[in-house]
């Protein structure tokens, strides 16, 4: 940051609530607690709104994960001092590394990716909205949907072992279209949809005797998901298309390395569940998937714009530097701002990249300290998502332009253990120079190494890279079979940590997960606002602006 | 729209009162000036404003379609003309609006356009709009033929529209009907790309199979099938399958009284008192136009042209499946036994039989008197005795019709048939589906129809397989199993009738001695099979003894046909009404009849009549007249009966155990039947 920034003066210095970073969790409770009627500080340190969750022109993208590598790691320890004007303690903020692996490969001269503000690249990419998840009720809900407008996501596809891209067969009509399914497969799948579809609609008609009979046993529920596939005496290939390209499972589920790795039946079926209601839900997308136009940052921003309209007050460019601790309650009470300025708060919410050093605190206040069972006041982390982003030129499937591919695990070689789900995305939504497509690319990993090399064979799958010689003459080449692949003019990799929400003497946000839609994100932000404020309700309804029906707002 | 339960009424509020209020005097306002003829803009104006609240108000319609004829009368500026019919359009669309069901609306709508001021292409932007809210409503879809047929719209692209429909969502009956129009019309038109026809059915039925195999349940798809198989199956021209006398029989003729025993088969004699013999047609499909120009008949004794023929249908169409016609014979006093040919052309069909005269002498006492009666007891039928001859079993075989167009495509026929049945057995193997059971058996009987066709054929019907299908459908949708019912009864009549061999095991020796009239002492029993109805005529077309008791038959549709039948018993079925015996009205040789034992009054509504093809009383002529049956000063209701029964000559008749049956009845009987001889076993004087 530059040293000579002259930072504004905030004119209160008390605020209900005060959340720093500007990510789509801490976005949605800043605008939940406006639309509570609290009033909220909402500060971020980057000039730009989203944190983790942004969207991007090239040029910062490239620079944003370059500065999130290199923070020091310090030691926490000296970062203390006492406050001598009054009965508080200063403890220091410090961030954390949660990226790294960063490395750029481009194919092409710099000036054939500009402008660069033609692009808009999602840092937490792949990722798109179920038409029925709880992110798309949350925009209604909210009021954000007026503020962002979305695209439907053509088709998805599954990556077959042999290198062939089948459309996934994902609902009635794209059963009945499909024409790589045989007659007897169709029928099997359509069944078990059917079968899943009744034991939803039986569990909706509770206590109706004739309904229970309908119903999937307790039994097969709490048994893995692939047991009761297999129990359905489902085909492989229909077993595949069901765990990985639609109920979404990370873990080769046929070969676990451990238990927990399995999908249980009824996390299984509500996912199919999820997967089907989204289909026609809304008037204007076709498939059970939106994107929004100008990427996923757009989120985010649409969540602080309604915040901004309940009072909220938002500063960008304002680092947090350090906590205020009271001495007596041996609560957090404020925060000490860049500019020096000193904030005070009942709640405080931050980003997960933020670090309370907790051994610091433990020396001051090792008594205060029962509350946290660690000890710690740190964001947890929990495995790692390797992501890549492509720029390429010519769609992998050419006559669509965004779509979403699955590669279930093993289906590129023995070593990609887990699934790959990609995400391309066309000019039609403003992310990327007309001509151009963004492909992005994500794999839950243990290890950075493993995770890298899985992405690399998808996008050797997928692409070939312009060679030196030929740049920009050949926009596509023939492999053997004389299917036609995509060039890749530019691809940028890296591995992010997931850091989980917690909520302690501070609450923590979390980061971006490995899944590809918002829903167990969303669900520990909501958690994370009714232990702030149990007796609100979330975004409650007002007459005034009482929602319509469904998707009429998101046309 | 479909399948939504109806909710109930909601209460009356304030404001529907005063809608209600406000509708009725605009409705008033509107009859005055409709009874007035007043076209002015404010009369029309009012009308708009009834129809837009009320688009059923179907007078409303009529009275605009007389202001526009009114208003147009002195018009010829062609823009005000328009403007006119404009404001009808506009009208119709804020009508369709409120409601998109409205027949009147649709009908006016059509009505405006067919004068040809209006745009074409608005109307399918306007259909665009009602088929994206509901894409089945049947009114928009035949709208939109009719825009098409009016627009010129190839019949192609239309049927691509329907591809794209059915894409989208396949439970859409509406689709697939339209679907099967445009391909009738372009299968029959021979348009290019949509030959040959074989290729196209073929395509289509792959199409058909991926709605069916991905959601068996839904109904939309197998109506297409139907239509499909119907397509493959459907005969070309008529062929004809079966005659009495039969191809290459010798039929032995005698006047008046029995045939020396032993002689001849009794399937092929008969006696006759009328110097005349009935010659029987019976084709695979009804037909019209059956006359002495259509079909040759060469007989030694005849003109061609002087034969008259007579459809054999309770119908009124004059089309059947069965036509008969009387060959006359002199009256020969010579035992010379000489042979007679008769030949029989029609179309591409021939049959050829012989015919010997024998005069009969009157002394031959074994028979019994005619007035003796029939008893059908089981100790009066004698397991057959040695018959000399078998009975005919589908008398005309390959030899006599000309194959030649339908052998072209029949291979196309039996493999597609043969895939369409592995495949539903492979279907039906793994879930349970009633209409795809339905579907089975009947492409099974299609399958069995065909290979019988077939010459040499040797492979096994599959009548096991679709009576299980049949009695499995009668459990599990057992509110259509009487339809399931009959469909058993037909094919188990079929299974019973195909083969000579089977058929025989039905067939008895009456008694020692019967009556002249009958003489052929064959009866066929084909009692307690618990039939509900009764088929396969063309093979029993030689009958002249019928026992059909102790089944389940309500109807007796295409009894008609066997013209030789003398004596039949129908007791303890379950008959309804005089009604469902109306195909006896035909059988001009019937004397002796039993109904005993039914339902026949037992029902005050007859529902019999409406699922009968000609409910009895479309028949009654205008020489009807009830006044003819009071007799004694009681004024009978049993006008069904007597139409039954005025025209029949039995002399035995037993009505017993019928709920109509009293005295009255019997009286009755006796007026309208003076030949009757015995009722009710008991002596008539």
């Amino acid at each position: 940051m530059d040293e000579n920034v002259s930072y504004p003066f905030i004119d209160t210095s008390s605020f209900d609530l005060i959340v720093v970073g500007t990510g789509l969790p801490e976005s949605v409770i800043a605008s939940a607690a406006s639309a509570a009627g609290k009033s909220v500080l909402h500060l971020d340190a980057n000039p730009f709104y989203g944190s983790h969750f942004s969207s991007l022109p090239l040029d910062s993208f490239t620079s944003f994960l370059q500065s999130q590598q290199n923070i020091p790691q310090k030691e926490y320890s000296s970062s203390i001092e006492n406050y001598s004007q009054s009965d508080c303690v200063v403890v220091g903020l410090e961030s954390r590394c949660l990226y790294s692996n960063f490395e750029i490969s481009s194919h092409v001269s710099p000036e054939s990716l500009e402008p660069s503000r033609k692009f808009s690249l999602d840092i937490s990419g792949p990722r798109v909205l179920f038409c029925a998840d709880p992110a798309v009720d949350l925009l209604l809900k909210s009021g954000a949907s007026h503020h962002i407008e979305f695209k439907s996501i053509d088709a998805s596809f599954i990556y077959t072992g042999d290198g062939r891209l089948l459309a996934v067969p994902d609902s009635r009509a794209a059963i009945f279209k499909d024409r790589s399914l045989g007659l007897t497969e169709k029928n099997q799948l359509m069944r078990f949809f059917k079968l899943v579809q009744e034991h939803f609609e039986s569990v909706a008609a509770d206590g109706d005797r004739k309904e229970e009979k309908r119903r999937i046993s307790e039994e097969d529920l709490e048994s893995p998901f692939i047991e009761f596939l297999n129990k359905q005496r489902l085909p492989p290939k229909i077993k595949s298309i069901i765990l990985y390209a639609i109920v979404m499972a990370d873990c080769d589920q046929d070969h676990p390395e451990i238990s927990e790795n399995l999908v249980k039946t009824k996390d299984g079926i509500e996912k199919l569940a999820l997967y089907h209601s989204s289909v026609g839900r809304l008037a204007n997308a076709s498939g059970a998937f939106i994107y929004p136009i100008y990427g996923q940052g757009e989120l985010p921003q649409a969540f602080c714009r309604c915040a901004a309209v309940k009072g909220a007050l938002y500063v960008l460019r304002m680092p947090v530097t350090a906590l205020l601790l009271d001495k007596e309650s041996s609560h957090y009470k404020g925060v000490r701002l860049a500019s020096g300025q000193e904030m005070f708060f009942h709640h405080l919410v931050v980003d997960p990249s933020y670090v309370v050093p907790s051994s610091s605190i433990l020396s001051l206040t090792v008594d205060l300290q029962q509350k946290s069972a660690h000890g710690s006041s740190l964001a947890v982390v929990k495995g790692k998502v390797a992501r890549a982003i492509c720029v390429t030129r010519g769609s992998v499937k050419p006559d669509l332009s965004n779509l979403l591919l699955v590669f279930p695990p093993r289906s590129l070689n023995s070593k990609q253990v887990k699934s790959i789900r990609a995400l391309q995305l066309g000019s039609n939504l403003a992310v990327c120079p007309s001509g151009l497509f963004l492909l992005y690319l994500s794999t839950v990993c243990d290890d950075a190494i493993q995770g890298k090399e899985s992405l690399h064979a998808a996008m050797d799958a997928l692409f070939t890279p312009v060679s030196e010689d030929n740049d920009s003459t050949s926009v596509v080449s023939k492999d053997m079979e004389g299917q036609t692949k995509p060039s890749l003019l530019w691809s940028a990799m890296y591995i992010q940590e997931m850091a989980m929400g917690s909520s302690d003497t501070i609450s923590f946000c979390c980061m971006p997960d490995g899944n590809l839609d918002y829903c167990d994100l969303l669900k520990s932000t909501v958690e994370l606002f009714r232990e702030m404020y149990p007796m609100e309700e979330l975004f409650p309804q007002t007459t005034a602006e009482k929602i319509e029906d469904d998707g009429d707002s998101l046309d | 729209m479909h399948g939504r339960p109806r909710k109930p009424q909601k209460p009356v509020d304030d404001a529907s009162i005063a809608k209600a209020a406000k509708l009725r005097v605009l409705q008033a306002q509107f009859f005055q000036n409709h009874h007035d003829k007043i076209y002015a803009k404010e009369a029309l104006e009012i009308s708009a404003k009834l129809l837009e609240t009320n688009p059923e108000a179907y007078t409303a319609w009529n009275y605009r379609k007389l202001a526009v004829e009114h208003n147009l009368r002195s018009e010829t500026d062609p823009d005000a003309i328009k403007a006119v019919l404009d404001e009808e359009l506009r009208v119709v669309e804020s009508a369709l609006r409120r409601n998109f069901k409205c027949y009147g609306a649709w009908h006016h709508r059509k009505w405006v356009l067919n004068k040809g001021y209006s745009s074409v292409d608005h109307e399918f932007r306007l259909l665009d709009q009602f088929q994206k809210a509901d894409s089945r409503n049947f009114h928009a879809w035949s709208y939109r033929r009719f825009v098409a047929a009016l627009k010129n719209m190839s019949e192609e692209e239309e049927l691509k529209y329907t591809t794209d429909m059915i894409e989208t969502n396949f439970s859409n009956y509406s689709a697939w009907h339209n679907r099967s129009v445009l391909l009738s019309h372009l299968l029959k038109q021979k348009i290019e790309g949509f030959t040959p026809r074989e290729k196209v059915l073929t395509e289509e039925y792959e199409l058909v199979h991926q709605a069916l195999f991905t959601d068996p349940d839904d109904q939309s798809g197998w109506f297409y099938h139907f239509w499909l198989l119907d397509q493959t199956v459907t005969p070309g021209a008529p062929v004809l399958v079966s005659s009495w006398p039969a191809h290459g029989s010798d039929l032995f003729v005698s006047f008046k009284g029995n045939l020396d025993g032993g002689v001849s088969s009794s399937f092929t004699s008969f006696c006759s008192d009328k110097g005349a013999f009935p010659l029987i047609i019976y084709f695979n499909q009804s037909v019209g136009g059956i006359n002495s120009s259509t079909v040759t008949v060469k007989h030694l004794f005849d003109k061609n042209e002087d034969l008259i023929w007579v459809p054999l249908a309770t119908n009124n169409s004059g089309n059947a499946q069965a036509w008969v016609t009387f060959l006359r014979f002199p009256d020969v006093k010579d035992d010379s036994l000489k042979a007679y040919p008769v030949e029989v052309k029609v179309g591409h069909s021939q049959c050829a039989f012989t015919v010997s005269l024998r005069s009969i002498d009157s002394k031959h006492g074994e028979g019994g008197s005619d007035m003796e009666m029939i008893v059908w007891k089981d100790d009066s039928f004698h397991a057959s005795e040695p018959l000399l001859l078998s009975p005919p079993v589908v008398s005309l075989d390959q030899a006599t019709t000309n194959k030649e167009p339908e052998q072209i495509d029949s291979r196309w026929h039996e493999e597609t048939l043969a895939n369409e049945i592995a495949l539903f057995q492979e279907l039906l193997s793994e879930i349970n589906c009633k209409i795809g059971k339905l579907t089975l058996a009947r492409l099974l009987r299609a399958h069995d129809k065909m290979i019988y066709k077939m010459p040499f054929a040797d492979e096994k019907t599959h009548s096991k397989e679709v009576l299980d299908l049949f009695s499995d459908l009668m459990k599990l949708d057992p509110s259509h199993s009487r339809y399931y019912k009959d469909e058993h009864s037909l094919v188990l009549m079929e299974q019973v009738v195909s083969n000579r061999e089977s058929l025989l095991t039905y067939c008895w020796k009456y008694g020692e001695a019967h009556p002249s009239y009958l003489c052929n002492p064959i009866c066929l029993r084909l009692s307690k099979l618990s039939l509900s109805r009764i088929g396969s005529f063309e093979n029993l077309l030689w009958v002249q003894m019928l026992d059909l008791s102790h089944n389940e038959l309500w109807s007796i549709e295409g009894l008609e046909a066997m013209q030789l039948l003398s004596c039949l018993n129908l007791s303890n079925n379950k008959l309804r009404s005089f009604t469902a015996l109306e195909p006896l009205k035909l059988l001009k040789s019937l004397k002796v009849l039993n109904i005993s034992y039914n339902e026949i009054g037992a029902h005050s509504i007859d529902t019999s009549r409406y699922l009968f093809s000609s409910p009895l009383s479309h028949t009654v002529g205008d020489d009807w007249n009830i006044d003819a049956y009071v007799t004694d000063g009681v004024k009978m209701n049993y006008w069904e009966a007597a139409v039954i029964f005025k025209g029949l000559y039995l002399t035995q008749l037993d009505v017993v155990g019928n709920a109509i049956v009293d005295e009255k009845f019997n009286l009755f009987l006796t007026h309208i039947l003076p030949s009757l001889v015995w009722l009710d076993g008991d002596r008539v004087y």
